[in-house]
């Protein structure tokens, strides 16, 4: 098992009342699962993906992931958690402009203390894997948008996460790039790793093996999808 | 470390102009400081240097009585006071800072010198054969004493320059017969200072200390002074010093060696040091206290740089917030933004320092040049001056760092 999220609450204060943005989640991931969490704008479902991204802790109920409770962490113990546990793929790619493609993918590893040696082969190796070998001295913008987010899922596997966690991957992307992303997490996918992906759209949601719908803070589904 | 250092010089080679604005303070600050210091240095190597003299390192050891001059009258020696032997002067030159050792009498305004119809009213000196070695006297030409001359009581003289065109009105002395108390005595040679060793007058107290200096000298064999003045007077002692700063020391050591050696217990007489070494240091003592003000005021640039640096290194938190949001979402602890953004403002202000450093440097010669004065680079003061840009950094880097280090992940990846 990768994750269990049982009972979840997140809540937030709005003046003198009480937003409940998530209500009683409970979801279970095991490891090579590929799912697929879908709902409208304001559904929670951003903050579900904060939740499982330990970038925020739960108002209640249990997160574990692996035999780590979320909820008892400190900063340091999540940002550590984030940094080896868990991999990031935004909507917008969130990379460094300044820095190549394989100083950012590298950038990861930087974090995890890995010597500079160590960083610059492990980063090589991942733009490979997206096929971007290529571009590794390529600033971001000289690099097209499904490329941006290939040098992102490369930064986002580097470390070797449990667990992926793709926000939106396609959202900024055309249809011919997204449905190369969409390809690349099938790779990753059968080649072992553990997705999570959140999205709004249900073409892309269907490419997973699973999907989850959330629905004003509620999570409902879970079903394998059949091709 | 080294990573934040190199992530630290792309971010300011990537913002050149802003980089630059911003060091500025720090390096108007920095410039001002170590043109000031430079100054300073160099002012008071020149005070030093002007009224001690450059590489002589002399100072006089003379009779006091009751802590004041003692004045040579006729009456030779006072009573409790002992003629120096030469084997006290060896003694002397084994002292602590002490390197050489040389016996004179002295009158400043010698009455009854002649040389023909001429009066003389220089000063005379009885010397022994260590004095020219000591006071850097160089003979012109002619020949210098001997043991000879004192062991026998040759009534030899020698003149310095000032005395020769004076008294000689353009004549080779050499050879010249002059009448000191009615004594004769034949001029040997004639000798000048090296261009080194002599004190520049620039003052009246100057003047006073070396006026026996500019109306000339005649110099006679210490063993010939009884014969001229028919008593045994008390000598003074020229002390060469290993070097300039050993001049306070090594003279006290030989005042208070003859005032052991020479005197009787209780005497009112005792042997003081000339501490032109510590006039020297009171005068760069004023001066240093009216430049040590201008600091402040350069300070106060420095200040005004650091309220610059964090300004910009604020905006710099706020421009980069997604940058803090990624670097925390896959990984980043608070204490490595706070050391990135520590780093970053200390390397920004290290280099304003050193670029400080080299205006000042640079602007203390054309000051130099301008003024008239000298400049000397102080090295301390110069790693000092970087050193404490770093800190500068630091010290307003560190609330726009604790800013940056405090940003929430969701919230910084999200804005916009």
């Amino acid at each position: 098992m990768i994750l269990e999220m049982t009972n979840i609450n997140k809540d937030y204060p709005m003046g003198k009342s009480i937003l409940h943005v998530l209500k009683n989640v409970n979801l279970t991931v095991m490891e090579k699962d590929y799912i697929a969490i879908m709902g409208p704008s304001g559904s929670g479902k951003t903050t579900l993906m904060n939740l499982i991204g330990c970038l925020d802790v739960p108002t209640s109920g249990t997160y574990m992931l692996g035999n780590r409770n979320i909820g008892t962490c400190s900063d340091n113990q999540l940002a550590e958690v984030r940094n080896k546990e868990i991999g990031f793929v935004f909507q917008s790619f969130h990379l460094l402009p300044k820095m190549t493609a394989l100083d950012n993918v590298a950038m990861p590893l930087l974090f995890a203390g890995v010597k500079k040696k160590e960083r610059r082969e492990r980063a090589a190796e991942a733009l490979k894997i997206v096929g971007l070998e290529d571009r590794m001295t390529f600033l971001p913008d000289q690099l097209s948008g499904g490329q941006c987010q290939r040098v992102a899922i490369a930064r986002a596997i580097v470390g070797k996460p449990r667990l992926l966690l793709a926000d939106e991957p396609t959202g900024a992307l055309d249809s011919v790039s997204g449905k190369q992303v969409m390809q690349l997490f099938r790779e990753l996918h059968d080649s072992g790793s553990t997705i999570i992906m959140i999205t709004h759209d249900a073409n892309i949601a269907k490419q997973a093996d699973t999907m989850y719908t959330i629905f004003d803070g509620v999570l409902s589904g879970g079903e394998e999808q059949v091709e | 470390m080294l990573e934040n250092i190199t992530l630290s010089f792309q971010g300011i080679w990537a913002h050149k102009m802003r980089s630059f604005l911003t060091m500025l303070g720090i390096i108007i600050g920095i410039a001002s400081i170590i043109t000031i210091v430079s100054t300073i240095k160099g002012t008071n190597e020149q005070i030093k240097e002007d009224l001690i003299g450059s590489g002589n390192n002399v100072v006089d050891v003379t009779l006091k009585q009751d802590n004041t001059t003692y004045e040579m009258g006729y009456g030779g020696l006072p009573e409790g006071v002992s003629v120096i032997s030469e084997k006290t002067r060896k003694t002397l030159e084994k002292l602590e800072g002490v390197k050489e050792v040389s016996l004179y009498r002295k009158r400043t305004w010698s009455e009854n010198v002649f040389y023909r119809n001429t009066q003389y009213s220089g000063a005379l000196y009885g010397i022994d054969t260590h004095y020219f070695s000591v006071n850097g006297y160089v003979l012109d030409y002619g020949r210098g004493f001997t043991d000879f001359d004192n062991r026998t009581f040759h009534k030899c003289a020698i003149v310095d320059t000032a005395t020769s065109s004076s008294l000689f009105g353009g004549e080779n002395p050499v050879g010249k017969v002059i009448e000191i108390n009615k004594e004769p005595f034949v001029v040997i040679g004639v000798a000048g200072k090296l261009q080194n060793s002599g004190p520049k007058i620039t003052t009246v107290q100057e003047y006073q200390t070396y006026a026996g200096n500019s109306s000339g000298s005649i110099f006679i064999p210490i063993d010939d002074w009884p014969i001229a003045y028919q008593y045994d007077e008390p000598q003074m002692v020229s002390v060469k010093a290993d070097s300039t700063d050993d001049m306070t020391k090594a003279g006290k050591n030989v005042a208070d060696a003859l005032s052991v050696s020479q005197m009787k217990t209780g005497s009112k007489f005792s042997y003081a040091a000339d501490d032109l070494l510590k006039r020297a240091t009171q005068m760069q003592n004023l001066s240093s206290a009216t430049n040590r003000q201008l600091l402040w005021i350069a300070g106060i640039s420095l200040l005004v740089g650091g309220i610059g640096v964090m300004n910009i290194m604020l905006v710099s938190v706020t421009e980069r917030t997604k940058e803090i949001g990624l670097k925390k979402a896959i990984g980043a602890k608070r204490k490595r933004i706070l050391a990135q953004f520590l780093t970053e403002a200390a390397v920004l202000t290290s280099l304003g320092g050193l670029i400080g450093v080299g205006s000042g440097i640079g602007f203390s010669q054309v000051f130099s040049n301008v003024m008239g004065t000298r400049a000397a680079v102080s090295i301390p003061a110069c790693i000092i001056a970087v050193a404490f840009s770093m800190a500068i950094g630091i010290i307003f880097g560190l609330l726009p760092a604790v800013k940056a280090s405090n940003l929430n992940p969701i919230d910084a990846l999200r804005s916009e």
